[in-house]
């Protein structure tokens, strides 16, 4: 078992000292991942349904990254596609469906079948979602563990040896337990950023939060490179300081075909047509070959697909603000 | 009063066999039925896919002030198109509130504030245990279907959960292949507290009838639909299927129901296609 799978010997979250405290951190998507992303290392992409940041997921694929331990609740088509290109060694999940649309091919033909069939090869590490928050929100509190009272009844336990459980000293209740996840990476999508990582969100929130903060490092992705004011007029609205942060990236569209709530919806015919272009390798191979090895980056990505502006664009449904004054 | 179903006692469907053209399809009539068990003003953790239709057929109907909240942090959500997804931009705009994930699962969930679950399931067994992770054994499936999600925690903690899946002898085995959230018994033990707060599945709704626990957490059949008799329910259950005496016959949809959910919430039929 290596550091990366076993959760009660992995290391303490820190910050990688070469990480300035202050100070821009803004990077191309290129540089954030060669610098934060190595072979072997669990990574965390996290955004529920809202806010997955496929551009790192594909920047991942076109430097080659191999061997990676991939957390997330719903791997979604981000995981599917970087499992269809043999990023992974190992899928650590909740909830591996097309949300909406259908099944995860690549994953499935990773997972399926005899033992010894030459398409398996992805191990997996599965719990339920709470399970996975839990995990995550351990790993962000600093504690080796987090108790819960879940499983009962269930074969879950039995299919992953790492939900355990602890009387309670005080009720003698029999708890839960899932052991803390500490990412070596963790990378969320924003709608805004300050250059020093100041984050703020809006919409569905997910387990962004906790992940960062679970992390060794952070990458924050951003639709809109804002001014520290900005960020500093509103505070509520901050999901992570700065100085948690290691890189910034701005990658307007960079969720695409997810959706960033205010900024553009989700792509559902994308995802609809994933089912198709999943279920065969060929097409599999084909749809990467074009839109991620085939493009240096981002903007090359969505300058193949001219239409997205007109058939995503969101719409508008500001709300008025608030008052900070004292 | 429970019969054993394979007796030949059909079920009183007046209108069974008169060889009209169907005026609904089995899925409007599952989401209709799973809508009526919804009362307004309730709690309720939305699952995806039917349950999510149900739910909002329900809002539209008899139980406007429904607060429907879904495990990805919208909670009151009023969407205004039919969330394709559990995480759907619809939902937040216009909600009570907006939270993370582990807001959702501890503060909501855990701490007793649901009151109706309402989930899918690729199976379902004779004690309504459900499986959505594997059909065939774990470590080598024959078919990996998603996992849990929230499944787990909801059938855990509602106060009451429904759960919605169609009628076949794959659908409803005496036992699961892989119990993902627990039923009323698993390997012998009937559910208990405080590790299993909640009632469990007490209604499923299928396309054809509708089972409902026992006193020993057994599910047995409780209603069929018009022209659906107990006898060829009882043909698609994995188990020596029993029934409540007498059967009740449920109403169909009605005009209302079918031109809500065909031209206001599914018009691109995501979720009534068959």
């Amino acid at each position: 078992m290596s550091r990366h799978d076993d959760p009660v010997h992995q290391r303490p979250a820190h910050r990688r000292p070469d990480v300035p405290a202050s100070g821009s951190k803004v990077m191309s998507m290129r540089d954030a991942i060669t610098s934060f992303v190595h072979d072997g290392d669990t990574v965390v992409i996290e955004g529920f349904t809202h806010l997955i940041c496929f551009a790192a997921g594909h920047e991942i694929i076109r430097q080659g990254r191999r061997g990676l331990v991939l957390c997330r609740l719903t791997p979604d088509l981000v995981y599917d596609q970087m499992i269809g290109a043999g990023c992974a060694r190992k899928l650590v999940f909740s909830w591996a469906g097309n949300p909406g649309a259908g099944s995860l091919h690549a994953f499935r033909r990773a997972v399926e079948g005899p033992a010894g069939d030459s398409a398996r090869g992805l191990e997996i590490e599965e719990y339920s979602h709470f399970g996975m928050v839990a995990r995550l929100a351990a790993g962000a509190a600093g504690l080796p563990f987090w108790p819960m009272r879940d499983y009962a009844g269930t074969d879950l336990p039995a299919a992953n040896p790492h939900i355990a459980s602890v009387t309670c000293p005080y009720t003698g209740e029999t708890l839960a337990t899932v052991p803390a996840l500490n990412p070596d990476v963790t990378i969320i999508h924003a709608q805004r950023a300050d250059a020093e990582g100041n984050t703020q969100i809006w919409g569905l929130l997910g387990v962004q939060k906790e992940a960062a903060f679970a992390s060794r490092h952070v990458i924050v992705v951003a639709e809109e490179l804002v001014d520290e004011r900005v960020i500093r007029a509103d505070p509520n609205r901050t999901l992570v300081p700065g100085f948690i942060v290691g890189a910034v990236v701005h990658e307007p569209w960079g969720a695409h075909p997810s959706y960033a709530q205010g900024y553009y919806d989700r792509d559902n015919a994308f995802y609809v047509t994933w089912e198709r272009i999943s279920r065969d390798p060929a097409q599999l191979a084909t749809y990467l070959d074009r839109y991620v090895m085939g493009v240096p980056d981002r903007a090359a990505y969505l300058a193949a697909m001219p239409d997205l502006a007109d058939r995503l664009r969101a719409g508008n449904r500001t709300c008025a603000g608030v008052n900070y004054g004292y | 009063m429970v019969t054993d179903a394979s007796s030949g006692t059909r079920a009183a469907a007046a209108s069974a066999g008169t060889g009209r053209p169907a005026r609904y399809s089995p899925n409007e009539m599952m989401a209709v039925v799973a809508a009526r068990e919804l009362r307004n003003g309730e709690i309720v953790f939305v699952g995806i896919g039917l349950p999510n239709l149900a739910c909002n057929l329900a809002r539209a109907t008899h139980a406007p002030d429904l607060v429907l909240i879904y495990e990805s942090g919208a909670i009151g959500a009023v969407p205004e198109r039919l969330p394709v997804s559990i995480g759907d931009p619809s939902l937040v705009t216009g909600s009570l509130m907006v939270c993370g994930m582990a807001d959702v699962f501890q503060y909501l969930l855990q701490n007793g504030r649901i009151e109706v679950g309402f989930l899918g399931a690729a199976q379902v067994d004779r004690w309504g245990n459900i499986n959505t992770t594997v059909v065939g054994d774990y470590a080598h499936p024959t078919v990996r279907l998603p996992g849990s999600g929230g499944a787990a925690e909801i059938a855990t903690h509602a106060r009451r959960t429904i759960v919605v899946a169609r009628l076949s002898r794959r659908a409803f085995p005496a036992s699961v292949d892989f119990v993902t959230s627990p039923g009323q018994r698993y390997h012998g033990t009937a559910r208990s507290k405080p590790a299993l707060p909640g009632a469990g599945p007490v209604k499923v709704i299928t396309d054809r009838g509708v089972l409902e626990p026992d006193a020993t957490g057994e599910l047995v059949l409780t209603a069929v639909y018009p022209d659906v008799t107990a006898a060829e329910i009882a043909s698609d259950v994995g188990w020596p299927l029993r029934f409540r005496d007498p059967i009740e016959t449920l109403d169909p949809p009605t005009d209302a129901d079918l031109a809500l959910l065909r031209e206001r919430l599914d018009p691109d039929k995501l979720f009534l296609k068959g």
